[in-house]
């Protein structure tokens, strides 16, 4: 999966919640935490360690509360 | 043609509900609800009164005076149709003076009708012979004079006569036999409410007609068969009746098209298929049907169809034919070879939403305990999987609050983004039934749908947002409601979190919300906007129901929660006649979802990181299941052009021509190392595909469908898998290939499986579905008669949750290069990717996808009506004909996907809904501009399938 089609659903979902009250970075997680495969966690996570280029702040804050996908996954 | 088969016994006049009324008929007594006729009143009391005119799915009129009664007290011989029952009244049904009385009236009728019985259509199935034989009619005194059903007067042509009718294709008028009794002209008002046909003339002359005396096809005439079903005679008949003769028993069973899930009888004569008749018993639909249900069902037996497994090494080689175990052995030989490679995540499976519960159930049970993974998805995925997490997230479950007999209770419905005279026919003709007593009816949709043009309902109100608006108007409503005070503040208070409305309230009326900024935006004048508001929350009871043009968008989720919001702060929900009704595409959609075919969900929409969840199906099954959520259907897509994701089993679902972008969704195919398509026909999905497994249609396997109220019928086999098995026997095939051990016999057992490991149905069996007809979920200890009506004392999630729901403009807008908005749907006629109807004679109707445009922009551009038009998106392009009309705004063009040929995905975008992948067919910006043909795209596709569906000579 390309870096930049899960940087757009993560920013769609990014801004989302920060029309929501409280903390944007959890609600972002905890759906993201919720639907995405590990693969894609993991591609997320890894883009984010890049630099994150292109993703919305509330994605980049996000990172810390993403669950770490099993070991495995992290790999493909 | 009338009633065939008990326990459908035609009581004569429609049911009433008002207090207990008694009376004596011939002597016995009966206690019937006032309002009832002496008829209905008498055939309730065992007491078959002759009739000709009148039976019970219609309003009586007392035309045909067969059903003559006596009444002490009454002068006179009063239609029993037509008179009320009244307390302490006397009836005599058979009289001298009403035996001669009768004979009167049929020697009168007979006089104009041919005596051709033994060689008529209707021959042992014809009311009109049945009330001879009932009323004892010997001889005919009227000797030969003027009539309407002799071709020829004693010299020349009869000019009363008329040849037969045969435009439609399912049925034919033959106005020779007709004696005038108006029960189609009723059938087609009152019933269906498409008022296609009448009487023309007076007396003798009288004459029924469709439109203005055309043939049938030329009138507005939608081909329901209502009025098919209500003929005595055999004047309407259907051709397979004319072809095969009368049926011998039936069975019911569920369509297999729309999300309505109508109730039929199979009639049938040995394992031949006679015809499909709509059950009155049948709650979802009360014995109507549409033009797809009652007769479009020809593709089960249609030549095309696939009989013998199939397999190739590559999708550039011919098929070539194998026995069952050779292709269930290739086939998981396949996928073991893959998994060891690549793990159990480069397996996936997609469930199909035209299959049966059971069936679904075992799909998503081979991807979760065999292959090892939760990459499980389905065709919900494209419609309605924003309806699942936007009503999750706000009343607590994911499914439509009411069941459709509660559209008779409606005062204000509010149709937002379906179109149900088109995708959910019988629905819409009970809507308007409704309309036509008075309910009021708000419409927010691009389109001028034809639920407005309902003859004698008044005048609707139509929103016409600009595609892609949806949230901006149903917040620009809440904004109306909030700040005019028009919510209901007991029902926020007792059943809702009062803070979070606090906080709705104060976002909804910020003043960038208000209808008149939104007018901005959406195109919606802002006072149009108040009047639904307004409206919407004064009624009494109001109701929303709504399409794919709400959920397929990149706000569909949001959307879903604003619609939520509004039923809530009005107090719509927890009764008759209000809620939130999702119209369901398909008609197993609610159903797969409720099957678990998702990759974050269990069955029952338990998430699969729950490990109580986890652990019921777990110890059932003997495996350990995956806490991660799987990859959805564009997930997997994107990871397979990434080459993670190898190998697939697609029952059911044809993705390519489906899903949106089709070149990305080929190029996902094209990449995959073994592509298992299980279906009836060789579908555009199957040109990517190395084992084809054929499928086996409604008619020949048992199970359950779940209708969009939640409603679980029965589907029954009325004849052998003409592919030799049901598709569960299929997928156990290949799970038990694969190691599983599967050993269920009948598709009962999965049922069982489901209601142990699911709470929702844990009292669902089979068992009780034979004796209920049909339950609506959830079914357990706490509901065991099932749940017409949700959240009735408190919402599933316990307090109705108020979400925020900001307006955020989709990234696909029109601009220079591509100015306008395209927009998708469906026609009544046609079914989805319409492998199926494209297989029967609904072709008649709708034989290619045509362009919708609005006159001023088909005149900029130099089009006109019928002209082959090109259409560009930034994805893709397609030509197809434009069909210049007024029902699309300006900018906005629309139209459908049921012909590969057009392939109107190729344009659509891989845009979709921020919550759950669903596309966004509905907004996508495309320019039009005049065309000599196909595109490149589709001349090549053209050559690819035809190369892509040769079957190797059998090597004999």
């Amino acid at each position: 999966m390309t870096d930049d089609k899960l940087a757009r659903m993560a920013n769609q979902i990014a801004a989302f919640f920060v029309t929501q009250p409280g903390v944007a970075a959890e609600g972002v997680a905890s759906h993201i935490n919720d639907n995405w495969s590990p693969p894609m966690r993991a591609a997320l996570l890894a883009h984010i360690a890049a630099g994150g280029a292109g993703l919305a702040p509330a994605v980049i804050e996000a990172a810390s509360r993403l669950r770490p996908p099993p070991h495995s996954a992290a790999q493909t | 043609m009338k009633d065939f088969i008990l326990p459908g016994r035609d009581m004569g006049t429609p049911a009433r509900s008002g207090a207990p009324v008694s009376l004596t008929i011939d002597g016995f007594a009966i206690t019937v609800p006032s309002g009832t006729s002496v008829m209905r009143a008498a055939a309730e009391a065992g007491i078959r009164i002759p009739k000709l005119c009148a039976t019970d799915s219609l309003e009586p009129i007392g035309a045909c005076r067969l059903c003559a009664v006596e009444i002490e007290g009454q002068r006179g011989t009063p239609a029993s149709c037509t008179t009320p029952v009244a307390p302490g009244m006397v009836v005599h049904t058979q009289t001298d003076t009403l035996a001669r009385l009768r004979r009167g009236v049929m020697e009168l009728t007979i006089s104009d009708h041919p005596l051709d019985c033994l060689t008529c259509a209707a021959n042992g199935d014809c009311e009109l012979q049945d009330m001879a034989g009932a009323v004892g009619l010997r001889a005919v005194r009227f000797g030969p004079g003027a009539n309407h059903f002799a071709q020829r007067a004693a010299e020349a042509p009869n000019p009363e006569w008329r040849p037969k009718d045969a435009s439609n294709p399912y049925f034919t008028y033959d106005p020779a036999k007709c004696i005038v009794c108006m029960r189609c002209v009723r059938a087609c008002e009152e019933v269906q409410g498409t008022f296609a046909l009448t009487i023309d003339g007076r007396g003798f002359a009288s004459r029924v007609v469709a439109g203005q005396d055309v043939p049938f096809m030329a009138s507005d005439c939608v081909s329901c068969g209502a009025c098919v079903q209500a003929c005595p005679t055999a004047t309407l008949q259907e051709n397979s009746v004319i072809e095969i003769g009368t049926p011998e028993r039936s069975i019911i069973t569920t369509c297999a098209y729309c999300g309505v899930g109508c109730s039929f009888e199979a009639q049938m004569r040995g394992d031949t298929l006679v015809r499909m008749v709509p059950s009155k018993e049948g709650k979802a639909n009360r014995g109507h049907s549409c033009v797809k249900g009652r007769f479009a069902w020809g593709y089960a037996q249609h030549q095309d169809r696939i009989l013998r497994p199939m397999v190739r090494e590559a999708i550039t080689d011919a098929w070539r034919e194998v026995s069952w175990d050779e292709a269930i052995g290739f086939a998981a030989a396949r996928l073991k070879a893959i998994r060891a490679e690549s793990g159990p995540d480069a397996l996936g499976v997609i469930t199909s939403s035209r299959c049966t519960n059971e069936e679904t159930f075992l799909v998503q049970k081979l991807a979760r305990a065999v292959f090892g993974t939760n990459n499980t998805d389905t065709c919900a995925r494209v419609c309605h999987s924003p309806t699942g997490y936007g009503l999750k997230q706000t009343f607590g479950t994911s499914a439509g609050t009411q069941d459709f007999d509660s559209v008779e209770q409606v005062d204000c419905a509010v149709v937002i983004g379906a179109n149900p005279t088109d995708g959910h026919p019988v629905f819409a003709s009970r809507l308007r039934r409704r309309l036509r007593q008075g309910a009021s009816l708000i419409v927010i949709d691009p389109r001028r749908i034809d639920l407005l043009e309902t003859p004698h309902m008044g005048e609707g109100l139509h929103l016409p947002l600009r595609p892609g608006t949806n949230v901006a108007v149903l917040t620009a409503l809440a904004h109306v409601i909030v700040t005019e005070g028009l919510y209901d503040t007991a029902f926020i208070r007792a059943r809702c979190d009062w803070d979070e409305f606090a906080d709705y309230m104060e976002f909804a009326a910020r003043p960038e919300h208000s209808p008149e900024a939104v007018e901005v935006l959406s195109g919606v004048p802002a006072a149009a906007i108040r009047a639904a508001a307004r409206a919407y929350a004064a009624a009494p009871n109001g109701a929303i129901y709504y399409g794919l043009g709400v959920t397929e968008h990149s706000q569909g989720s949001t959307t879903v929660m604003a619609i939520a919001n509004l039923a809530m702060m009005t107090g719509n929900i927890g009764r008759p006649g209000v809620g939130v009704n999702p119209l369901r595409g398909q008609n197993n959609v609610q159903g797969s979802c409720d099957m678990g075919s998702f990759p974050h969900e269990l069955p029952g929409y338990r998430h699969v990181s729950d490990p109580a969840a986890r652990g019921i199906f777990e110890s059932a099954w003997g495996v350990t299941l995956s806490p991660e959520p799987g990859l959805r259907i564009p997930n997997m897509l994107d990871a397979a052009v990434g080459g993670q994701f190898r190998a697939i089993y697609i029952q059911g679902e044809d993705i390519l021509q489906s899903d949106p972008d089709t070149r990305h969704v080929a190029a996902g195919l094209a990449a995959m190392d073994c592509v298992i398509v299980h279906d009836l026909f060789l579908n555009e999905t199957a040109a990517f595909a190395h084992v084809f497994l054929p499928g086996s249609t409604f008619l020949e396997k048992d199970g359950t469908f779940t209708n969009a109220e939640r409603r679980i019928n029965r589907v029954r086999r009325v004849m052998a898998p003409k592919n030799g098995f049901a598709d569960w026997q299929v997928t156990q095939l290949l799970a038990n290939a694969m190691g599983a051990g599967w050993a269920y016999t009948h598709p009962a057992q999965v049922m069982d499986e489901i209601a142990a490991t699911t709470p929702g149905f844990a009292g669902v069996n089979y068992a009780m579905l034979e004796e209920r007809g049909s339950v609506q979920w959830p079914c357990n200890d706490a509901a065991p008669d099932g749940s017409p009506i949700m959240h009735v004392d408190g919402f599933v999630r316990g307090r109705g949750r108020f979400i925020r729901t900001e307006y955020i403009a989709t990234e696909e807008r029109s601009g220079p290069r591509f100015p306008l908005l395209l927009t998708t749907g469906r026609v009544l006629s046609q079914y989805n990717v319409g492998a199926q109807t494209r297989r029967t004679e609904n072709v008649a109707w709708h034989a290619e996808d045509v362009l919708e445009i609005h006159p001023h922009d088909a005149e900029v551009r130099g089009v006109k009506h019928g002209d082959f038009v090109r259409l560009t998106s930034r994805a893709g392009e397609t030509s197809l004909r434009a069909e210049v009309t007024e029902r699309v705004a300006p900018g906005v063009v629309y139209t459908t996907f049921h012909h590969p040929g057009t392939q109107a995905n190729v344009v659509t975008t891989d845009n979709s809904d921020w919550a759950t992948n669903c596309p966004e067919y509905k907004v996508t910006a495309v320019q039009v501009s005049a065309s000599n043909g196909p595109s490149e795209w589709q001349t090549d596709y053209a050559t690819l399938v035809a190369a892509s569906r040769r079957i190797a000579p059998a090597a004999e």
